[in-house]
């Protein structure tokens, strides 16, 4: 059963800006916004599959599930 | 253990001082002349449960023992000259992160290969800034074979109180030359363990701040308190920073904790000083032929002393300055072309006064050299 | 524990350029350490001199920064010493195979229980942006302004034959091999590497004509394949992913616990 996503956290703070999120998200539910860092889209596309938060080099990006199942 | 007596060379001395001291690890790379202090430890470590390692090169061994006392073990490498220039860098960093260890040096000549098999004292100097930056260092020498084991003890008590290396500055005279050992019974003589820190678990600790009394307890690695070590100037945490408080704070600390301690640190013996007017200087292997002429001058009547100086780094100034500038004349004896020399002229009030004694040819500065520089200076011709 | 509770958040966010994949090397290394449930007390992570070295700041281990190259010197005497503990050994390309290459290949012979990752963005960033000994011929770097004419080392075969037990590489862009080799790798009884293929945008990208940070990830997606794969037979310029050496060889602190054996059979005599 897929895992439903409740939301993508980005610490602005922490982003760089890199893009790696962006650029390689497989459902385009992320961009950069106007100052440069990851920002949510399209959170309903979002199929929790992680690699944005994995492949942020800066810590910056965490997906939080709906069901508790993984943090 | 009961009190034993052996008949030893120099370099196995130093590994009874070790194990006496509790040294626990040794990591090396064989270099003359002193393989021997690696080989023994080879041999005697794993006797008692302690570890050997025979590193890949010089560097490592230096790397090694610095890991090695993190996680609470009392090590030591040994070296040589070609050896001791390539431990330099990793020397810097056990000064700068606060790590107790001991290296011995038995000196022989350079620069570079030099003469691997004969005597020599040219390793001062670098015992002092072989490492680039400013610091303070520990080194130590000795000139008999109990001094030697006592000395090395000696090191290991200071590199745990001060947190620092310290440098067993031996020779090659002194590392192969056999007397009589006497091994006192466990507790005789003092050995200090290092000092850890009484934080509890859960409690900020901070290995960079020291204590009232100067002292910075430590926590092994595998321990409780997780913190960072670092060759980087640091705060009390064990963090980089390039604060510039923080960085001259640091190194105010780093060379007060030696330098400001003299009487903890600075050894020396003293020979017939009361009345000398002619004072010999001298250290490790040629402090033996001084103490000689100083016998065979007082079978003369001569009033010749010796001030033997057991603690090179950091140099006994006030202890040098007021013996020298009670004497008429001071005579410097070492095998190099006069690194002690500028020290004792640095810190007396007639420097024209300060004559030298020296041999930097591998042989052992002898009985002759030290007789015709007497004449010559007590205007006796030779 | 969730990654998160392993690093030292006071000092992020972290001092490597946007777009640097030694965080994603970060990133994994926790993941796998997570995974396997290690203590805090229980790691001890050496780093030496470079821009992947700073990794041990950010990591709520006991850690030691040491100096350039010596990383392995210093943790081969934490692990001598105490064995228990588990040390884990992240170093740069320049770090782990030029100055430090012969600490390296001895660790490798000496099957002593520690992971080494090698962060290999072919170029010295610190510094900023020499040719580095995995660089390669053809390479620009500030160092070679006409490309570069060294030959590259292959990390998977200088670690196989100077006898590390464990060896595997992947890139950045697969981050779950990441974590999956160095969760490997810690559990192997010896000697474990772990080269993984990471990007540097600042100097290594900028100098060598790639667009951004993520047509450098593409070039690991594109360029790589799984070891013994079709492809690689196919097309003999794509880099092998995958766990080369796996085998089981006795472990040096054990062994030398036949030395203390022996030692003290000697004492007792």
């Amino acid at each position: 059963m897929a895992k439903k996503v409740k939301e993508i956290i980005v610490n602005k703070e922490w982003c760089k800006g890199c893009g790696i999120c962006v650029h390689f998200c497989p459902k385009k539910v992320l961009k950069l916004d106007k100052s440069n860092k990851a920002a949510v889209t399209d959170l309903d596309s979002c199929i929790g599959c992680k690699l944005c938060e994995l492949r942020c080099p800066d810590f910056a990006i965490e997906v939080k599930f709906l069901d508790n199942e993984q943090s | 253990m009961k009190e034993k007596i052996k008949f030893v060379q120099g370099n196995e001395a130093c590994v009874e001082g070790a194990l006496y001291a509790g040294c626990n690890f040794f990591a090396g790379y064989p270099i003359t002349p002193s393989t021997e202090i690696a080989e023994l430890l080879a041999a005697r470590l794993p006797q008692s449960g302690g570890k050997f390692i025979q590193m890949e090169d010089e560097i490592a061994s230096m790397c090694a023992i610095i890991g090695a006392s993190l996680t609470g073990s009392k090590t030591m490498t040994a070296t040589s000259g070609p050896g001791f220039s390539l431990k330099q860098e990793a020397i810097g960093y056990a000064i700068m992160a606060e790590i107790p260890c001991v290296i011995a040096n038995v000196q022989r000549g350079g620069p570079s290969t030099g003469t691997p098999t004969h005597v020599s004292q040219g390793d001062v100097m670098q015992a002092r800034w072989g490492t680039h930056g400013d610091h303070a260092i520990v080194a130590m020498t000795a000139s008999n074979i109990q001094d030697v084991f006592e000395i090395t003890i000696e090191a290991f008590n200071i590199a745990e109180t001060f947190r620092t290396p310290v440098i067993l500055l031996f020779d090659e005279v002194v590392g192969h030359m056999r007397e009589k050992l006497v091994i006192p019974e466990k507790e005789k003589l003092q050995v200090i363990e290092r000092l850890r820190t009484s934080v509890p678990p859960g409690t900020d600790y901070h290995p960079y701040f020291p204590r009232k009394d100067g002292r910075l307890p430590m926590s092994d690695f595998g321990g409780e308190h997780r913190y960072n070590v670092t060759g980087l100037f640091h705060d009390m945490w064990g963090f980089p920073t390039d604060k510039p408080e923080i960085v001259h704070n640091l190194m105010r600390h780093l060379v007060d904790k030696i330098e400001n301690d003299p009487k903890h640190i600075c050894k020396t013996k003293q020979y017939f000083l009361e009345d000398a007017k002619t004072v010999l200087v001298s250290y490790g292997a040629s402090a033996r032929t001084a103490l000689e002429i100083v016998n065979y001058s007082r079978m003369r009547d001569r009033k010749v002393g010796l001030l033997e100086l057991q603690t090179i780094w950091p140099f006994p100034k006030e202890i040098v300055s007021k013996i020298c500038n009670q004497a008429e004349r001071v005579i410097v004896v070492e095998m190099n072309m006069g690194q002690v020399l500028e020290l004792v002229r640095a810190n007396v009030k007639n420097p024209e006064k300060v004559y030298l004694c020296n041999r930097y040819d591998g042989n052992l500065v002898n009985i002759d050299d030290v007789k015709n520089v007497l004449r010559v200076v007590e205007g006796r011709g030779i | 524990m969730p990654v998160k509770d392993y690093i030292r958040k006071r000092f992020f966010p972290h001092i490597w350029c946007p777009g640097c994949g030694h965080g994603i090397v970060l990133g994994g290394m926790l993941g796998a350490i997570e995974e396997l449930g290690l203590k805090k007390k229980d790691v001890v992570m050496v780093s030496g001199i470079g821009c992947s070295s700073r990794i041990v700041g950010y990591v709520d281990f006991h850690t030691l920064h040491t100096l350039h190259g010596r990383a392995l010197a210093f943790a081969t005497g934490v692990k001598f010493s105490r064995p228990e503990l588990n040390v884990i050994v992240p170093m740069g390309d320049g770090d782990a195979t030029a100055i430090g290459g012969n600490h390296f290949i001895h660790a490798c012979r000496r099957n002593i229980n520690m992971t080494a990752i090698v962060m290999n963005n072919r170029i010295y960033g610190m510094t900023g942006g020499q040719f580095s000994p995995l660089s390669g011929p053809g390479i620009y770097a500030t160092t070679a302004p006409y490309s570069s004419i060294d030959y590259d080392f292959d990390i998977v075969e200088l670690a196989r034959g100077s006898g590390a037990t464990f060896v595997a590489r992947t890139t950045v862009y697969h981050v779950n091999e990441v974590k999956d080799y160095i969760k490997k790798a810690i559990q192997h009884k010896g000697f474990s590497v772990v080269e993984i293929l990471s990007q540097c945008p600042t100097y290594f990208g900028r100098k060598n004509k790639l667009k951004d940070v993520n047509e450098m990830l593409e070039y690991f997606k594109n360029n790589t394949t799984p070891v013994g794969s079709q492809a690689k037979k196919d097309n003999p310029n794509l880099i092998e992913r995958g766990i080369f050496v796996q085998i089981q060889k006795e472990e040096y602190c054990d062994k030398y616990l036949n030395v203390i054996e022996a030692a003290s059979k000697e004492v007792k005599g």
